[in-house]
């Protein structure tokens, strides 16, 4: 896996490079160089590579790239120069670069010639190795890519031919099927789709599964069925590339004719797919490097950890020594020299004692180069790789729905993790499951609990808890389904596309693999089981029964008007989307010609025509019922006659119901004498209250509403067949929750929907526009013609505040503005009360509109639509002046459910002196309710709300806010209660004058004091810019969370950032440095392995500078006793590879595996998190003792063996042989007093390592004789260790030097509170797990008694103790 | 936590029965789950040394006690060596080297020879060996260890006629190749020592001092070897080669032995063996044990006679004889001893100092523990 994302990293990595080298024209459409000057010289003109135009082809697509990719670095000629290359641009590799070249200058000379180049040598080949094997996979990964193929029309044999993607050149017309993936950036010119339209799917570029709609370039969809590639004459001009997926701009010029404008819509973009459309014919316009999904490849970003930073200061530190050391050489060298004169061991007195000193120096930068711990890198990048490892293979951030792991995508902030002192997530997606479940909705002022949908809920949400793995379980398989709903009708395509990392192509493999499961985008099997409100069914079934028994329906209990209310909103519900239905055996359900009707569709009509008595005429005011279907789905706009009671009354309060709505009715009528018909009143009052009973006929009871809701049920499996692909999981959700209510949607064509609706049967809708949704408006709405009553109806569905703000100018009467207000006024209270439950509210409106209404509209709206300059202004405005006046129909809420263990894991990253602030584009009320429940918010929590229409005014408040909370801070220092603080709500229009410069620091100041901050409605822009606030002037270490699009930017910023991988597409993953499936995996993250990862690699940081310290020191003290001639007392081979080889190893299993504490213990105490932070290991203080004591152990290494041997008949060698020994040794035990756990690979590669130098030297002593020529060891080592004082001096060095660090190990663990408290808490942990065991084991014994099933299942047991243990 | 370990376990059981059931259902289905296996999920046992006081104590004792016991037996030791140390090197005027040292150089031909007389107060039991020491010759100067040619010196006649570059300024003479070449052989020690025992009956015995097997085997067999192998004319093989400046007489005439002549040259092959330090000490001669009943060195008055060949005052060096009798643990140094002495008494010192920490403070963590 790690290579992998190595590979990915590197091939970003290489785009960003390529780039350089000019392998594209750089990107955000500035002028190329060399592509073709034309005119404005920022166009490209692309001719049919077969067509007429010949000549001006070949002219002008020589310039252009061909469709073959390279991402590849080298070749294989060119490899080693260009690594070499490539690698000298390290300063490390410069640096080891230096030195070899110094050691050649004979004056200096330090050691042997090839010597120094060794840990040149191996650094270039370890590095090179790995280069080369990850380009390797690059060039197989191109080769693959290139060589797939696809159908091209070629002019000579005048057909399509299969050609590899690699040959495709600009100009070709490109044939692909359903499922294919695009091989470039096509125009799109035919669709086998009458509409001229095709679906693409841009999973592979973006992450986004649901399907996008892509048109035939204008005027050539109505070509017919045959697209004929060689009378295509045209030209195209067009931008030249451009890194902007979104746009793309030209036009065509067909000859002689005019210009036809291109935009984004009709461009086929590389590496997505073509869905649910036979065949598409595309005109190439940028191939290879030159499309827009290469040229979207970011390049890598390279996070600095913060560890690393403080690590070159103290390398610098390092540089400081060795200069240091190296100039009192040099000057003690001098002042040596100066004072001899001509002595016999003097070989050339010729030089000066400034000039000897000056060689000096640099010969002793060479004698103590490991002194910059140089390889110290090199070991950071493997110990990073090791615990990457580690966190890949974590049991508990498996998902065993997804059957996925955590992705670990930036490979060198590990130990950032442990650094985290600021959490921002997402919500939606995030902390909840981003899984969109029809709740409960109110409609008509009524609210319809769904209690049965709520217990349904819970069993799923029970399952879940039960038993998180289980395969079998519902929800498991369709949790899988979900992710794997993307492609429907079509078997993915298992071959991925470059832009693709291999990551994603595993993600697809997987995919591949639940190809069975087929389910429509973000519908999980819960989404799509709505338990249907019984009082709700009971009322719906009134339209059914009514055809039949219009007028003998005494018991009725529900308004006429109520009952409108609830058909329009299960028909916008239905209708109100851009939801695509398909169904796995047929692609898309077209409309096709309505099934015979339930009920004779013309029997209602004709009943409704019979109640018509008079058409429409806004803007009027009801009670002259002309006709009663008009009245049914007219009245939302004119009026209303009551206020059903709430539903909790049931159904005896409906009788009072009815008459509460007569008497209204009479009311109104009495009320408005200017009336059109004032007959008309009673007999619309007449006409509705037999309606009413005809309707409630005699199955209005109780029993045939269970009959109906039985008969439901069979149907709706037959429905099952149905699959909703929608762009967002609320429109999924919503059209799923229509459908439990019959009111199905079937099919989707350009111009009309079918819709099933209860009692009625399938009904043609005539869809007139979709003012698709916009973040702007945050609404959307269609405009249709009413299948019943042929009036042009406009339904939208959108945020609550907007569409409460619209539905709020209505004309009419005061006691109809005060029935509406009445109903407005109970929606708002269900609203607030699905906010505060944490629902995802939406309000559903219709607006019905007069023909000459619409007519202007309509006008005005295509002539938007035309318009090629500012076109989106104008399609703004257009649909702004048609949503107005709306009729509020009622209001949904949809639930999201809190991921599971949320409220844990933030409470413990809490408790971890974590913040955790919420980022979210919800609503108010919903973010506050989300926050708590998983316990952001508690309960003795103060909440701080900034809501203000000024930045003045935030100016005011902020000031405000900063006095109370200073004062509630202040004032109740005495009682304070721990658990008691302040929570900042924010708005995003707040948010955008907090962020502004005057008002950032009291933002700040104010947003520090409080325990967690919640800003909602936030953009995407506005996340980041907090995230980068907080991170840049408070100077803390920040993490971003999140799952969709939206958190991109936020997830790029944060000095951490983790994708969650789950509903939303792959976009968020794809720029996080850590993916994660669930939230909860966060805690163990960061808690568990934030902490080891910091822990160790500031522990083996430190343990390597000092390793390097204390060994240098060695030599330099052996300076004093040689007239600092840089001469060493060790074997220069034994010298190089002391550090290179045999204490190598050692740090780096240190680094991988060491663990501070166990990781329940990290788990159970989050504050060990915080006080780790606090308590840094890695600060200056540390790092200068850890030098004292390097100092300290080289002054006893050396030391003690040169009293030991002074006066003895020393040699050189033999001299450095016990001060070597020991060093070694002392460094290796060293270790071990460091060391919080040693396991046998601990041991293993600490006995190995000494053994491998006794080896060594033993060897090298005995079969060297006269090899490595200043430091000849032959026979020393041989002679060293057969002697008695080797061993006693070894003894003596080890235990003196070590005697301090053991000491003060233990007085401080001993003195320390905290630690104390560590141990005790362990110890607590290991009684725990004492006891946990006991009980385990006296359960097995029991089950096994009792159950020989256990017996037969050997691996069961053992298992569950190590996941226990 | 009784019933969280109950709910651990259902879900580790569905969790497992899961895995089969999947493992059953799709073959062909891909399975992430990482290995549940000790190391991968770093589980793996492991002793966690956590240093406190009480951990500590008993090693630090144990260290006390081992660690007293050795220092006494090493000091004791080095005690019972006996050596002596004549500093010949005539700085005073009263020296009887006096003269040869002021009127002695290099270039000199005359030899010059001083004898010393001193005492010893205590008979020499066993063998007796004789160093020569040097004080501030730096003899592990970089540039001087470096000249010297290993492949000359290991006999490889290539090297003899044109020695490495190392050797410079010290590798040809007169356009004849320097053997033995470089710094260090050049330089090297040449005064003659000889010792005459100063019988009571007034007799001057020579005290008989072996020559031989004062270089270690491995150089003197394996690392050094005269140029035309074994038996051959030494002369003859160092035809076309010339003596190092400063020696007085070429290798191939150091000694009358053909053993131990020419490069073998024990005495040679000692000097090239570099010191550590700027003061060492060499070994010159053996004295063997001859008679069991006898001391090798009787107590008495002795003469040191020296051919006083080696200058050392331009650097301000001093020139000694050393007689030492050796022990397991080689020369005498009380260091050693003292150090393990006071190494030992500290842990000794600081386990009790634990052991009070312990005492008072340690409680508290086994209250926590009995508290939980």
């Amino acid at each position: 896996m790690e290579r992998i994302h190595w590979l990915r990293h590197r091939c970003r990595q290489l785009l960003a490079v390529d780039s350089e080298r000019g392998w594209y024209s750089p990107p955000d459409g500035l002028p190329s160089k060399d592509s073709p000057q034309r005119g404005s010289g920022k166009r490209r003109t692309v001719f049919a590579r077969y067509g007429p135009h010949q000549e001006e082809y070949e002219a002008v697509s020589k310039k252009y790239k061909g469709n073959g990719i390279r991402t590849t670095k080298y070749s294989l000629l060119t490899f080693i120069p260009m690594n070499l290359f490539q690698q000298f641009h390290r300063a490390a590799n410069l640096y080891f670069l230096f030195l070899a070249l110094l050691n050649w200058v004979p004056v200096v000379e330090a050691f042997e010639k090839e010597i120094t180049m060794i840990p040149l040598l191996v650094v270039l080949m370890v590095i090179g190795i790995k280069d080369a094997l990850e380009d390797y996979r690059r060039y197989l990964f191109d080769k693959k890519v290139n060589n797939k193929l696809v159908r091209v029309f070629c002019g000579k044999q005048n057909s399509y031919v299969d050609r590899c993607w690699k040959d495709v050149r600009v100009g070709d017309f490109v044939r692909l099927s359903c499922n294919e993936i695009i091989p470039a950036d096509l125009l799109l010119l035919y669709s086998s789709d009458p509409r001229g339209v095709c679906y693409i799917e841009t999973a592979n570029l973006d992450g986004e599964t649901n399907l996008k709609m892509r048109k035939v370039v204008s005027d050539l969809s109505l070509q017919g069925a045959d697209f004929t590639p060689e009378n295509f004459t045209s030209r195209i001009e067009c931008e030249n590339p451009n890194n902007d997926l979104s746009r793309f701009k030209g036009y065509i010029e067909h000859s002689g004719e005019g210009r036809v404008g291109l935009n984004s819509s009709n461009l086929l973009l590389r590496s997505c797919t073509i869905r649910n459309t036979e065949t598409v014919v595309g005109i190439v316009v940028y191939a290879g490097h030159e499309t827009k999904a290469m040229m979207n490849n970011s390049g890598p970003r390279y996070k600095r950890s913060q560890l690393e930073k403080r690590l070159n200061t103290d390398v610098l530190w390092c540089v400081v020594l060795l200069i240091v050391m190296c100039l009192a050489s040099a000057v003690g060298h001098g002042f040596w020299l100066k004072s001899f004169k001509d002595s016999v061991f003097q070989v050339a007195g010729e030089t000066s004692p400034a000039l000897a000193g000056f060689y000096v120096f640099w010969t002793m930068i060479i004698v103590l180069q490991v002194l910059i711990p140089i390889s110290l890198y090199v070991s950071i990048e493997i110990v990073k790789l090791g615990q990457i490892y580690f966190i890949h293979n974590d049991l508990d951030f498996y998902n065993e729905e997804l059957d996925s792991r955590i992705q670990c995508r930036a490979l060198n902030i590990t130990e950032d993790l442990g650094q985290i002192q600021y959490i921002f997530s997402d919500k939606t997606g995030t902390l909840t499951e981003n899984k969109m479940v029809f709740r409960r909705c109110s409609i008509y002022g009524v609210e319809y609990p769904h209690l049965e949908n709520a217990r349904r809920l819970e069993v799923y949400e029970a399952e879940q808890n039960e038993g998180a793995g289980r395969t079998t379980t519902l929800k498991s398989a369709c949790s899988r389904k979900s992710l794997s709903c993307r492609s429907l009708s079509c078997n993915r395509s298992s071959v991925s596309l470059h832009t693709l990392t291999a990551e994603s192509s595993e993600e697809e493999d997987q995919l591949s693999n639940h190809a069975a499961a087929r389910t429509g985008a973000f519908c999980s099997r819960m989404a799509q089981d709505v338990v249907p409100d019984p009082e709700l069914v009971r009322k719906l079934s009134k339209l059914c029964s009514s055809n039949l028994h219009l007028r003998d329906s005494a018991s009725d209990n529900i308004s006429s008007l109520e009952l409108t209310y609830i058909t329009d909103f299960f028909l916008a519900l239905a209708i109100c989307n851009s939801v695509v239905v398909s169904s796995p055996s047929q692609p898309r359900h077209m409309v096709t010609e309505s099934q015979a009707p339930v009920r004779s569709l013309e029997e209602i009509k004709l009943l409704f025509q019979r109640l018509n008595f008079y058409s429409f005429s806004p803007p009027q005011i009801k009670g002259s019922p002309r006709s009663f279907t008009s009245k049914l789905f007219t009245r939302g706009k004119t009026g209303s006659f009551a206020f059903n009671t709430p539903p909790s009354n049931g159904a005896d309060s409906s009788d009072q119901d009815l008459k509460n709505s007569q008497e209204s009715c009479k009311l109104k009528s009495e009320v408005d004498p200017t009336d059109r018909g004032d007959s008309t009143a009673t007999g619309s009052e007449e006409d509705l209250e037999n309606f009413s009973k005809e309707k409630g006929g005699g199955d209005g009871d109780a029993r045939n509403v269970e009959e109906l809701c039985r008969d439901m049920e069979p149907e709706e499996n037959g429905d099952d067949e149905l699959l909703y692909e929608a762009e967002s999981p609320d429109e999924a959700a919503l059209v799923y929750a229509a459908r439990a209510y019959h009111c199905t949607l079937k099919g989707r064509s350009a111009e009309s929907l079918l819709v099933d609706l209860p009692g009625i049967g399938s009904l043609a809708v005539q869809l007139l526009h979709i003012l698709p949704f916009d973040s702007n408006r945050k609404r959307m709405s269609v405009v249709v013609r009413h299948p019943l009553t042929g009036q042009v109806v406009v339904y939208t569905k959108g945020a609550d505040s907007v569409i409460m703000d619209l539905a709020e100018t209505q004309k009419g009467s005061e006691q109809v503005q005060e029935f509406y207000c009445k109903i407005k006024e109970k929606t708002q209270k269900h609203l607030d009360m699905y906010a505060r439950e944490g629902l995802r509210t939406l309000c559903i409106a219709k607006k019905v509109l007069e023909e000459e209404e619409y007519e202007v509209w309509l006008k005005r709206q295509l002539l938007a639509e035309s318009s090629i300059e500012n076109q989106e202004e104008l399609l703004l405005d257009s649909a702004q002046r048609l949503e107005t006046d709306l009729t509020l129909l009622g209001c949904t809420g949809i639930v999201d459910r809190l991921q599971e263990d949320v409220p844990e894991t933030i409470e413990a990253l809490q408790e971890a002196g974590v913040k955790v602030w919420v980022l979210t584009g919800d609503k108010q009320e919903t973010a506050v309710n989300v926050a708590n429940a998983c316990r952001l918010l508690r309960s003795n929590d103060q909440l701080l709300t900034a809501n203000c229409g000024s930045k003045d005014a935030l100016a005011a408040l902020l000031e405000e806010l900063l006095i109370e909370v200073q004062n509630g801070e202040n004032g109740e220092e005495p009682s304070f209660d721990s658990t008691s603080s302040f929570i900042l709500v924010i708005d995003g229009r707040t948010l955008e004058w907090a962020l502004q410069e005057e008002l950032k620091e009291s933002f700040l100041q104010l947003s520090c004091k409080c325990k967690a901050v919640i800003c909602c409605r936030s953009t995407p822009l506005q996340k980041s810019k907090v995230v980068q606030l907080i991170r840049d002037k408070i100077g803390v270490m920040t993490l971003a969370v999140g799952d969709g699009a939206n958190d991109v930017s936020m997830i790029q910023v944060a000095d951490v950032g983790i994708g969650i991988s789950g509903q939303e597409g792959m976009q968020a993953v794809m720029s996080s440095d850590f993916a994660i499936s669930r939230f909860k995996h966060l805690k163990k993250l960061l808690l568990v392995h934030g902490h080891w990862c910091y822990n160790r690699l500031a522990n083996m940081i430190l343990y390597f500078i000092y390793k390097n310290v204390m060994y240098v020191n060695l030599l330099f003290w052996y300076q004093f006793f040689c007239g600092f001639s840089g001469a060493v007392m060790i074997n220069s081979w034994v010298l190089i590879l002391f550090n290179l080889v045999f204490t190598s190893v050692p740090p780096i299993i240190y680094g991988v595996l060491d663990q501070d504490m166990p990781a329940d213990t990290l788990m159970k105490l989050p504050e060990l998190y915080g006080a780790a932070q606090t308590a840094k290991v890695y600060v200056p203080a540390t790092f200068w003792i850890t030098m004292l004591d390097a100092f300290y152990q080289s002054l006893v290494c050396f030391f003690v063996p040169y009293f030991a041997l002074s006066r003895s008949d020393v040699g050189v060698l033999s001299f450095g042989s016990p001060v070597n020994t020991s060093a070694l040794l002392i460094i290796l035990l060293h270790q071990v007093v460091e060391s919080n756990t040693l396991t046998w690979i601990h041991m293993l590669v600490l006995v190995l390592s000494a053994a491998l130098y006794f080896a060594f030297a033993q060897l090298y002593s005995a079969f060297c004789v006269i090899c490595s020529h200043p430091t000849n060891l032959f026979g020393v080592e041989k002679l060293q260790m057969s002697q008695p004082l080797y061993y006693i001096i070894c003894t003596l060095t080890t235990v003196a030097a070590l005697l301090p660090r053991i000491l003060f190990r233990a007085l401080f663990n001993s003195l320390h509170f905290p630690t104390s408290l560590k141990t005790a808490h362990r110890d607590e942990a290991a009684v725990e797990q004492y006891r946990r065991r006991m009980h385990r084991w006296n359960l097995k014994h029991t089950a096994a008694s009792s159950l020989p099933v256990c017996a037969d299942n050997p691996g069961l047991v053992p298992s569950e103790d190590e996941v226990m243990s | 936590m009784l019933a969280s370990s109950y709910k651990d376990e259902d879900g580790h059981i569905s969790v497992s029965g899961s895995g089969a059931a999947a493992a059953a259902g799709g073959g062909s289905l891909r399975n992430k789950k990482p290995e549940n296996t000790a190391f991968k999920q770093q589980r793996l046992p492991a002793w966690q040394p956590i240093l406190t006081a009480g951990t500590v104590l008993p090693a630090f004792f144990i260290i006390g006690l081992i660690f007293i016991p050795i220092g006494i037996g090493l000091y004791v030791t080095s005690n019972n060596i006996k050596e002596i140390e004549i500093d010949y090197t005539g700085v005073d005027m009263s020296s009887p080297c006096f003269n040869c040292s002021q009127n002695f150089s290099w270039n000199s031909t005359k030899s010059c020879t001083c004898s010393i007389p001193f005492q010893l107060d205590q008979p020499y039991e066993s063998n007796v060996f004789m160093y020569y020491g040097l004080s501030n010759f730096y003899q592990n100067h970089r540039r001087y260890v470096k000249s010297r040619d290993d492949s000359q010196l290991n006999g490889n006649e290539e090297s003899l006629r044109s020695p490495s570059k190392e050797c410079e300024p010290y590798a040809r003479h007169d356009n004849k190749p320097i053997a033995p070449c470089g710094a260090i052989a050049n330089s090297m020690f040449n005064d003659t020592l000889e010792l005459f025992y100063n019988d009571p009956n007034g007799t001057k015995v020579q005290v008989p001092l072996t020559a031989t097997e004062i270089a270690w085997w491995t150089d003197k067999h394996v690392k050094f070897r005269n140029p035309g192998g074994e038996g051959s004319d030494l002369a003859a093989a160092f035809q076309g080669t010339t003596k190092p400046v400063n020696w007085r007489r070429p290798v191939y005439e150091l000694d009358s032995d053909p053993n131990n002549n020419g490069f073998i040259n024990e005495d040679f092959i000692v000097w090239m063996r570099t010191a550590a330090l700027p003061t060492f000490r060499k070994l010159y001669r053996i004295i063997q044990r001859r008679n069991n009943l006898l001391p090798t060195l009787p107590r008495g008055n002795y003469t040191l006679e020296v051919v006083y060949n080696y200058p050392v005052r331009s650097f301000e060096g001093r020139k000694r004889m050393i007689l030492s009798t050796i022990s397991w643990m080689g020369g005498k140094n009380p260091f050693l001893g003292i150090a393990y002495i006071t190494v030992g008494s500290i842990c000794f010192l600081l386990g009790i100092v634990l052991l009070i920490i312990h005492h008072k403070y340690g409680n508290r963590n086994n209250g926590a523990d009995v508290s939980h």
